[in-house]
């Protein structure tokens, strides 16, 4: 029983950082049809920039996670102001290159500050609390949570303001959006800095409970395109739940039937998928 | 002489070179690292026939070089077989393995096609990182034995097997030259260019994408083989996304759909990473500065810069 609870916070902390990763993929993906190969390269970053704020500077570790989500906030706007933008309107195949670029570019940068070694650092909730007369990491509780904020910010801002409104309206029909006077290249940068902004957040959510190293983001981007292909690229229902249910069919099947394969999981379902579906769950094949 | 008659003479003394190339290098370790220039660009060669020619960006193409050399690597060591036939048998099992997954991916298009490769990439990859009873997982397969005497040819040093894969690279160049000249090569940059107007004129166009990823797939098995007969060891590292993404490099630096455009950009990018590697991890910073750049401003790549540059002065 006690085994059970902790695997499926395991689950669910895993599933935040997963939703939140995937949910900036989903996004780019809706609005400018960029699959954005390096984005766990950016919350790679986010993770670096608390990790050396709260151990080198001495901050606060919210003002830390604040800062890494701005500053790589900002990365975002910069990535799509000189990579992305220039190639919107040449072939497909560029864009996803030019991604492959950056991922090139962010992980040798990150080698280069910060080197290979796995950096650790300590959470100032390094407690355990007992919840219902479970044992739980107080860090984990707190990820949850504020994860749970992120998104939930992220949901009224798309739902309840007029610029997510625009988004929306962006990533569902781009041509329309023009034609009703929405400055797509204006909701495509926003779209990009609120999404790198996410991804930020989540490495700095959970840089206190895992290791910190350049490469951390590959795994983390390849899941997140195997839960935005599944849940529908560009959908945002999709990607919040489908980071949920990966990470606890993860975690569970690694406890319950077989650790070494874990990792697969992710990758068998999307290509079982897109075997029987080529154009993924929700689209009518062409 | 004029700028087209350099154009012709060009294939003539890339070759030259090449032959010599190997006699005239300082000492074994830059015979070594020539070799394994050699050796990425048969593979990117291989992913030029489905990337540059056929127009889809595979993404599972270092799972084909890992099962290639593993295949190899596992066939020499575990079975004793030897390389003569450990690594036809590579290229046999990485051609069916790539019309199978081919005939599967080929059915998804876009980006979807590259999530989808890169998914079957990872999962190569994964399997063979994590199937410890075959491949001794992270450990790897040690003390493979290189290429037997052929007859009287021994390939017992350095120079000789340098030699072996040089062969095999210009192999390589012919059969995809001749491929890029026949009608299937032609249907399939006509699939590249419009998918709908040559389905139109009668081209089966998932046949001809069929057909080029599975001749990149072999390509791919023919490097991972000699890889593995070449360097002795091997991990799972060989199938990694890394090996996938620096392929990519390769390919995109010489010049998408050209026929050298593949070699130069390899022994160019590959050359400079080893030069650069004095400069400890920085090299990777230029590159992904330099494909974001590349892709935005030379999209040809370098072959495609040469060939303007003749057209202009023709």
């Amino acid at each position: 029983m006690e085994l059970l609870a902790q695997q499926i916070l395991n689950g669910l902390v895993t599933g935040s950082v997963y939703s939140l990763v995937a949910l900036g993929l989903t996004l780019i993906y809706g609005t400018m049809q960029v699959p954005n190969f390096a984005h766990g390269h950016l919350y790679m970053l986010g993770a670096y920039l608390a990790y050396t704020l709260v151990v080198m500077a001495g901050a606060n570790y919210w003002v830390a996670t604040l800062l890494a989500m701005i500053a790589v906030g900002g990365l975002g706007v910069v990535l799509d102001r000189l990579v992305f933008r220039p190639l919107r309107h040449t072939l497909h195949i560029n864009s996803m290159i030019a991604a492959l670029g950056v991922l090139l570019f962010l992980e040798a940068v990150a080698q280069l500050i910060w080197t290979e070694e796995f950096r650790h650092m300590e959470s100032p909730y390094a407690g355990v609390v007992s919840v219902a007369g479970l044992p739980f990491t107080a860090h984990r509780l707190i990820l949850l949570a504020a994860a749970a904020v992120l998104m939930g910010a992220l949901l009224v801002f798309l739902t309840r303001t007029l610029a997510g409104a625009a988004i929306r309206a962006t990533a569902q029909n781009l041509d329309g959006a023009r034609l009703v006077g929405i400055d797509t290249d204006r909701m495509a940068m926003m779209t990009f800095a609120i999404s790198a902004a996410l991804a930020a957040g989540a490495g700095a959510l959970v840089a206190p409970i895992s290791l910190v190293y350049p490469s951390m983001g590959t795994l983390v981007t390849l899941k997140a395109f195997a839960i935005v292909v599944l849940g529908g690229m560009g959908s945002v229902p999709g990607a919040l739940v489908g980071g949920y249910l990966l990470a606890l069919a993860e975690t569970l099947g690694g406890t319950y039937i077989s650790a070494t394969y874990q990792d697969l999981v992710a990758f068998v379902v999307l290509a079982l998928v897109f075997t029987v579906r080529p154009a993924g769950l929700f689209r009518e094949a062409p | 002489m004029t700028i087209a008659l350099v154009a012709r003479l060009l294939p003539a003394v890339a070759l030259a070179a090449s032959v010599v190339a190997p006699l005239v290098v300082p000492n074994e370790y830059y015979l070594q690292v020539l070799t394994q220039a050699y050796i990425w660009a048969i593979m990117a060669c291989g992913l030029n026939v489905i990337l540059g020619f056929a127009g889809q960006l595979s993404l599972a193409h270092a799972g084909f070089f890992g099962v290639g050399a593993y295949t190899t690597a596992l066939l020499l060591t575990k079975a004793g077989v030897s390389f003569w036939l450990g690594l036809p048998a590579a290229i046999v099992l990485c051609s069916a393995a790539g019309y199978v997954v081919g005939s599967i991916c080929l059915r998804s298009q876009g980006h979807y096609f590259a999530i989808f490769t890169l998914a079957v990439g990872i999962i190569f990859h994964l399997v063979i990182q994590k199937w410890e009873s075959l491949t001794h997982g992270h450990v790897g397969v040690i003390g493979i034995p290189g290429p037997g005497s052929l007859g009287p040819i021994s390939f017992e040093s350095t120079l000789a097997r340098s030699y072996l894969v040089l062969a095999c690279l210009v192999a390589t160049l012919a059969v995809t030259a001749r491929l890029l000249a026949s009608p299937v090569g032609r249907t399939m940059l006509a699939a590249r260019d419009n998918e709908a107007l040559a389905a139109s004129v009668g081209i089966d166009v998932m046949a001809t994408k069929r057909m080029a990823f599975t001749v990149s797939a072999a390509l791919a098995g023919l490097a991972g083989g000699l890889y593995a007969g070449f360097i002795g060891f091997l991990g799972p590292e060989a199938a990694s996304v890394e090996v996938m993404f620096n392929s990519l490099l390769y390919v995109i630096v010489g010049g998408l759909g050209s026929l050298s455009g593949p070699v130069t950009g390899t022994l160019v990018v590959y050359g400079l990473s080893q030069v650069l590697q004095v400069l400890h991890d920085y090299h990777m910073v230029i590159f992904g500065i330099a494909l974001v750049l590349l892709i935005r401003f030379m999209p040809d790549g370098l072959a495609g810069a040469v060939a303007a540059l003749m057209g202009r002065g023709r």
